[in-house]
């Protein structure tokens, strides 16, 4: 017999208590979202909570994105910036850095000497402060936005905005890779207090774009 | 490795240890109670709570309730999307499999997101055994392989450790591994985690194979999650070419609907954060992203034994959040290390005697190592009822019974060392069935009551070693109230 | 309304003093309250040391003892928890053992008639304030069972704040076990001792003079634990607090 013909008998026999044909009915009769609030105080509030997580937040419009994108870069002092293969070209417009491309080639190392990463997001969820990336050609592969420290990420408010974790899963693919990041790495290891900047992202940049 | 639990002294031996450790006292009461107040404060944030915790209850009872369907689902749906499903009926097994799947692929060293199935059947040490390093990523399993220590909380498997403790075993032990500890390094939690950094990131940048847990699996997608706060988990999870994930069979949800209910309920019941630093799902594989093979090895390991025991399978609903240890009074004191387990606290006195059986003395002892305040039933994100299933357990050790072992079903003998007990037990039942017998043991008590010591020799000695006992009165209730009538008489 | 005292064993061995406070507190407020001298125990140490079976007659007699009552009142969290929570729970085991439904049947009846002393104040007498003076500083500390299994909530500190003369300070960490739990406080003697010793210290720092709970056997361990450490504070029953007046005060 085969561990998996064996363990299906025992959990058989170890149900041999529940009736045939029996369903455990759930009751989603929690909330799909906290509180009222505008579309505008939803963008607000997703602002806040970034921030409260040690993301740091900016808002512009798409005119003024790519020198905001430009400055954020050079207060770095960045040199160098992966970029995914469908990332709008005019967000580095005012950009003076090279360009490294997303490619499947790249070894972890070579991402390791990058400086930056600027990506865009699927969703944005303001309740929890995160975003969720799901390797969409403008985000690239999961690798990109993990190994470089500093990680731009680019959210179109109000359209990618949502409020609650339950509206956010509505709206993804669970075929696709997907990240949740809400603000830069953490630990709360060492007596259970936490501290930012561990292996992820040690600077999380959120640029909400209107 | 020292970490091993074979041949651990019963609960209250090695809790009487811990008890007496200043230090240890000290780390344990500042984490939990930190903890504490946080966790209290994010759960208040939600006002539908209650209803989330009610729901993350029927998710779970509907899974294990129908386990058998929801596993050959995953299974199918895992398949689907690229992934290799193996099945392990026990830590031996589930040992074997990654132990070979690992030389296939010719490499000797695997980097390991924090995962508490591995913990459980010993994974690092069969593998080292056979030639292959596993490093732990997430910095308290670090602190705890670096230090050849053992984990003594969930969550945190290193919360007995304080800063300076941490930073003496970095400085010492860090250059034995691989980069050294920075010079001069600091106590600050900040300098630590940096050290922990440079001296990970090459492992993480070299690594061939990765080796996870995870927080859920979904039924009908094949999806797996990892819920992590550093990134190592992202780390492990994308950079290697191949990813093997152990993960015990109760860790399906159906629905990917489902995890609304518990991406709400536990970063909040852990680290107390509204949402956790990173979470990362993934369906099989992905062309050109992350692992080209990714292997699930679902694990037995005495779960479907748990799952027989109708009052005690609802110890699988747990989601490993660690609430209950971090709110736990027995916890605080005795710490992690006097459980015997790899799953200490509320949830490993009730999780461990079921998956292990109750017949080593410390599985025999986990279910009274607690004193029933109920304080891990009302934090439980999945509502588990932890003080009916100890209560449940200490049944099974005193009276032994019928319970599953290894598939089969078994007559468990009453526990050795309750027969003294046992008769007490009966005794005190047969005069507290009759109001005549009660009354003259109150009176022989009452009568008697100047010879009384305030401290007790022999076994009494359990209390009154720290209490005094309370003087026996002159009359015990009953007689007054009988030569009263309830003081209505204008009697006193 | 029949009214009946269900004092419990430890208090009726132990504590009679509890129990002519709940006499006196209940006839004051209008109550004829009875003591069914039949009464025994509810079971609980039974049952919460594993040895349910032996549990289950004395619930039998419980149920007996109590059946003709419309109300059965109790000083003690833990006894009224366990035959409102654990009463159900016993009888839904026989039936799931297949011993049919004769132990709920006999049990339901009084299970949702028992209630902890200050419920029933509270919620069926409806009163706070039951005329008690008591001229000391206390402090309230909410034993696990009345506080998590009964959901006892602010009634007692609603009963405690309406007593002339009484300061109530707060308890840091109130609502900590106090490391009693029954068997527990023997079988795992170090842990409950660090508890108790933790509780009493917390008491302490509050300057009160007395340390009030609904729940003699707890008090019984913290009691037995100040004295050790020689406090000078006193553990008092919830009842004897109310039950005492300026005429007729209990120290």
């Amino acid at each position: 017999m085969s561990s998996r013909e064996r363990i299906l008998g025992r959990v058989r026999r170890a149900l041999a208590d529940v009736p045939p044909g029996e369903d455990v009915p759930v009751e989603r009769d929690y909330l799909r979202e906290h509180g009222e609030r505008t579309v505008e105080e939803t963008v607000d509030l997703l602002a806040e909570n970034l921030a409260d997580y040690r993301a740091v937040v900016h808002r512009t419009d798409t005119g003024s994105l790519p020198g905001v994108v430009a400055e954020l870069l050079s207060a770095r002092g960045a040199s160098t910036v992966l970029v995914p293969p469908g990332l709008d070209e005019g967000w580095l417009a005012a950009a003076e850095v090279t360009r490294v491309p997303d490619e499947a080639g790249s070894t972890p190392h070579e991402l390791d000497q990058v400086d930056s990463v600027l990506t865009a997001c699927a969703v944005a969820i303001a309740e929890t402060g995160t975003i969720v990336l799901d390797g969409s050609p403008d985000q690239g592969r999961r690798r990109i936005s993990l190994v470089p420290d500093h990680h731009i990420c680019v959210v179109r408010v109000p359209d990618q905005v949502v409020a609650s974790v339950p509206q956010a899963l509505e709206r993804l693919d669970p075929a696709r890779p997907l990240t949740w990041i809400s603000g830069p790495s953490a630990t709360s290891d060492i007596e259970l207090d936490r501290v930012e900047g561990v292996h992820g992202p040690r600077t999380l940049e959120v640029v909400l774009v209107r | 490795m020292s970490g091993t639990f074979v041949g651990m002294p019963a609960f209250p031996a090695a809790a009487r240890e811990a008890v007496r450790d200043t230090t240890l006292r000290g780390n344990l009461r500042h984490a939990t109670h930190t903890i504490r107040a946080k966790r209290a404060r994010a759960v208040a944030e939600l006002d539908d709570w209650e209803r989330l915790r009610q729901a993350g209850k029927r998710i779970k009872d509907r899974t294990l309730r129908h386990l058998d369907r929801y596993l050959v689902q995953l299974e199918e749906s895992v398949t689907a999307a690229g992934g290799v499903v193996h099945w392990a009926a026990d830590a031996d097994e589930a040992n074997r499999i990654v132990a070979e799947l690992v030389k296939a692929t010719g490499e000797t060293e695997v980097v390991k997101v924090k995962s508490m199935a591995t913990q459980e059947i010993a994974l690092n040490e069969t593998l080292e055994a056979q030639g292959i390093h596993a490093y732990e990523t997430d910095l308290a399993e670090l602190i705890v392989q670096l230090g050849k220590d053992r984990p003594s909380h969930i969550l945190v498997p290193a919360i007995h450790r304080n800063r300076g403790e941490i930073r003496d075993i970095f400085t010492r032990e860090m250059g034995e591994w691989g980069r050294p500890a920075p010079e001069g390094l600091t106590d600050t939690p900040a300098d630590l985690a940096e050290a922990a950094r440079l001296h990970l990131r090459e492992k993480f940048l070299r690594a061939k194979v990765g080796i996870s847990g995870a927080n859920f699996m979904v039924a009908e997608t094949g999806t797996l999650v990892v819920v992590e706060s550093e990134g190592n988990g992202r780390m492990c999870l994308t950079l290697p070419e191949t990813l093997i994930s152990v993960v015990g069979i109760e860790k399906i949800v159906p629905t990917w609907q489902d995890l609304e209910v518990f991406l709400q309920t536990l970063p909040r019941s852990s680290t107390a954060e509204r949402m956790n630093p990173y979470t990362s799902m993934w369906t099989g594989t992905t062309d050109g992203d992350g692992p080209r093979n990714f292997h699930l090895v679902l694990l037995d390991n005495g779960r479907t034994d748990t799952l027989a025991d109708e009052v005690g399978r609802q110890a699988l609903r747990c989601i490993r959040c660690s609430a209950c240890l971090n709110v736990c009074p027995v916890y605080e004191r005795a710490g992690g290390h006097a459980y015997g387990s790899v799953y200490p606290g509320p949830i490993g006195a009730i999780l461990s005697p079921q998956l292990r059986g109750t017949a080593s003395e410390i599985d025999a002892s986990l279910p009274y190592a607690s004193s029933l305040c109920g304080a891990c039933y009302e934090v439980c994100p999945v509502a588990i009822d932890i003080p009916e299933v100890l209560v449940h357990l200490r049944e099974r050790v005193v009276e032994g019974g019928e319970a599953v072992r290894e598939g089969n079903k078994v007559r468990l003998r009453p526990a050795k060392g309750h027969a003294a007990e046992r008769a007490a037990m009966r005794a005190a039942r047969w005069a507290l069935t009759r109001p005549g017998a009660l009354r003259t043991g109150q009176r022989l008590a009452s009568r008697t009551r100047r010879l009384h010591p305030r401290t007790l020799p022999g076994p009494g000695r359990a209390w009154s070693g720290t209490r005094d006992l309370p003087p026996v009165p002159a009359e015990p209730f009953r007689d007054w109230w009988q030569r009263t009538r309830g003081g209505k008489d204008g009697a006193k | 309304m029949r009214v009946a005292l269900f004092l419990t064993c430890v208090n009726d061995t132990l504590y009679p003093d509890t129990g002519r406070a709940v006499v006196k507190l209940l006839t004051r407020l209008g109550v004829d309250v009875d003591f069914p001298e039949a009464q025994t125990c509810c079971g609980q140490a039974h049952y919460n040391t594993g040895y349910r079976h032996e549990a289950e007659p004395m619930a039998r007699h419980f149920a007996d003892v109590f059946r003709e009552y419309d109300a059965v009142v109790t000083p003690s969290g833990s006894c009224g928890a366990m035959v409102r929570e654990l009463y159900p729970r016993m009888g839904e085991r026989a039936r799931s053992e297949g011993r049919g439904d004769g132990l709920a049947t006999v049990l339901a009846p009084v299970v949702p008639k028992t209630y902890e002393l200050t419920e029933f104040l509270v919620d069926v007498l409806e009163v706070t304030d039951v005329g008690a003076y008591y001229p000391h500083r206390v402090t309230y500390h909410p034993t696990c069972h009345g506080l998590r299994s009964l959901g006892l909530g602010e009634r007692p500190l609603r009963l405690l704040r309406a007593v002339k003369g009484l300061e109530l300070v707060e308890l840091p960490g109130a609502e900590e076990c106090c490391g009693f739990g029954g068997t527990f406080a023997l079988k795992n003697a170090d842990v409950s001792a660090a508890m108790g010793t933790d509780k009493v210290r917390n008491a302490e720092s509050t300057g009160a003079e007395v340390l009030c709970a609904a729940d003699n056997s707890c008090l019984m361990h913290i009691g037995g634990t100040m004295t050790r450490l020689r406090t000078g504070m006193r553990p008092v029953h919830i009842a004897e607090i109310l039950a005492s007046t300026e005429e007729d005060p209990s120290v």
